[in-house]
């Protein structure tokens, strides 16, 4: 890609976009306008894939939202995303958590966790 | 009329003030040297002549050293005229830059399409072709292309295999985005005929829409 394209996308870029990674569990705060009035909704689940790169860098979170699964997605550097709370880190074996459509019940909101992971190699 | 011409470098995306993100198209506009002015009493109709892109020296003629030289102009690759109603307010040797541009909502943009090459009938006018599988044999063909013994030729104009892009193409009325004067960068909202590198026209829109 052009190098002077780039440097528009820059000053757009947000710096901290590595603080997750697909199979954390997080906190998206996103501001939502309603008429004049502005407010901030949260939409929590998991990081199920990470795509693109630069300004076209997408994230897709994933949840159980009364027994019915919802996805959505984010894209990580629009200025209507306040912020992105990590609640869970864990590990994953996969780039993309997609197996996790597959499943149902609890299982579906199941991924190995950091600290399980760690406690097995102590 | 103002008129610059541009590098088309390529297509991204932008957030705008109210935070929707829109696909732009970044495009280098000039700066144009004004190589030459026309009046009504000197060549008979009005315009100026823009030049835009370096040229070396070397490979610069004798004649076309003599038309810069007049104006007080490096020599550019590129070269366009562009006519004006009222005798043109530059003077020869001026320099336009893309902030000409500043504080207008839309722009023209002329360029020159990707060539396709010759192509058939489906992708060159968008025929629906005849159905793959069922025992046919006509899959991609244009069909019937007339009547019978009357009128007994095929009508003018009729749409037939051929080649397809590299014509100059206006896409008119494109907002623009983002202006940029000190990198000489346009950027408007879409996309633009041409492939990345090649010369475009930016133009004051032609059509304007009444404001509401």
């Amino acid at each position: 890609m052009n190098p002077i394209i780039n440097e528009i996308t820059k000053e757009q870029l947000k710096d901290d976009r590595n603080h997750f990674k697909v199979g954390d569990g997080v906190r998206v705060h996103t501001r939502v306008r309603e008429g004049n009035k502005e407010r901030i909704q949260v939409f929590a689940g998991i990081v199920i894939a990470r795509k693109g790169e630069g300004i076209h860098e997408t994230f897709t979170v994933r949840r159980i939202s009364f027994g019915e699964g919802v996805e959505r997605v984010f894209p990580v550097h629009s200025p209507n995303i306040e912020k992105v709370e990590v609640d869970r880190e864990s590990v994953t074996m996969r780039a993309r958590m997609y197996y996790l459509r597959d499943r149902v019940g609890k299982a579906a909101s199941k991924v190995k966790e950091k600290r399980i992971f760690e406690a097995l190699h102590h | 009329m103002k008129q610059l011409i541009g590098k088309k470098l390529g297509m991204t995306q932008v957030y705008t003030a109210d935070n929707v993100l829109v696909p732009v198209t970044v495009i280098e506009a000039g700066p144009c040297s004004v190589v030459q002015v026309k009046t009504q009493e000197s060549d008979g109709y009005n315009a100026y002549q823009i030049g835009f892109g370096a040229k070396k020296e070397k490979r610069t003629s004798k004649a076309a050293k003599g038309h810069f030289g007049k104006a007080g102009v490096v020599p550019t690759r590129l070269l366009k005229e562009v006519r004006t109603k009222e005798a043109p307010g530059h003077n020869s040797g001026d320099e336009l830059t893309v902030s000409i541009f500043e504080g207008d909502a839309k722009v023209d943009i002329i360029g020159v399409t990707k060539g396709k090459g010759f192509q058939g009938v489906m992708k060159r006018y968008d025929f629906q072709g005849q159905p793959a599988s069922h025992g046919h044999m006509m899959h991609r063909r244009p069909g019937s292309i007339g009547m019978r013994q009357f009128p007994g030729h095929v009508q003018p104009g009729k749409k037939m295999p051929g080649h397809m892009g590299d014509v100059r193409r206006t896409v008119q009325n494109l907002e623009v985005v983002r202006i940029v004067p000190e990198k000489n960068l346009i950027l408007v909202k879409g996309s633009v005929p041409g492939a990345n590198g090649t010369s475009v026209i930016v133009r004051g829109s032609v059509k304007k829409r009444k404001s509401a």
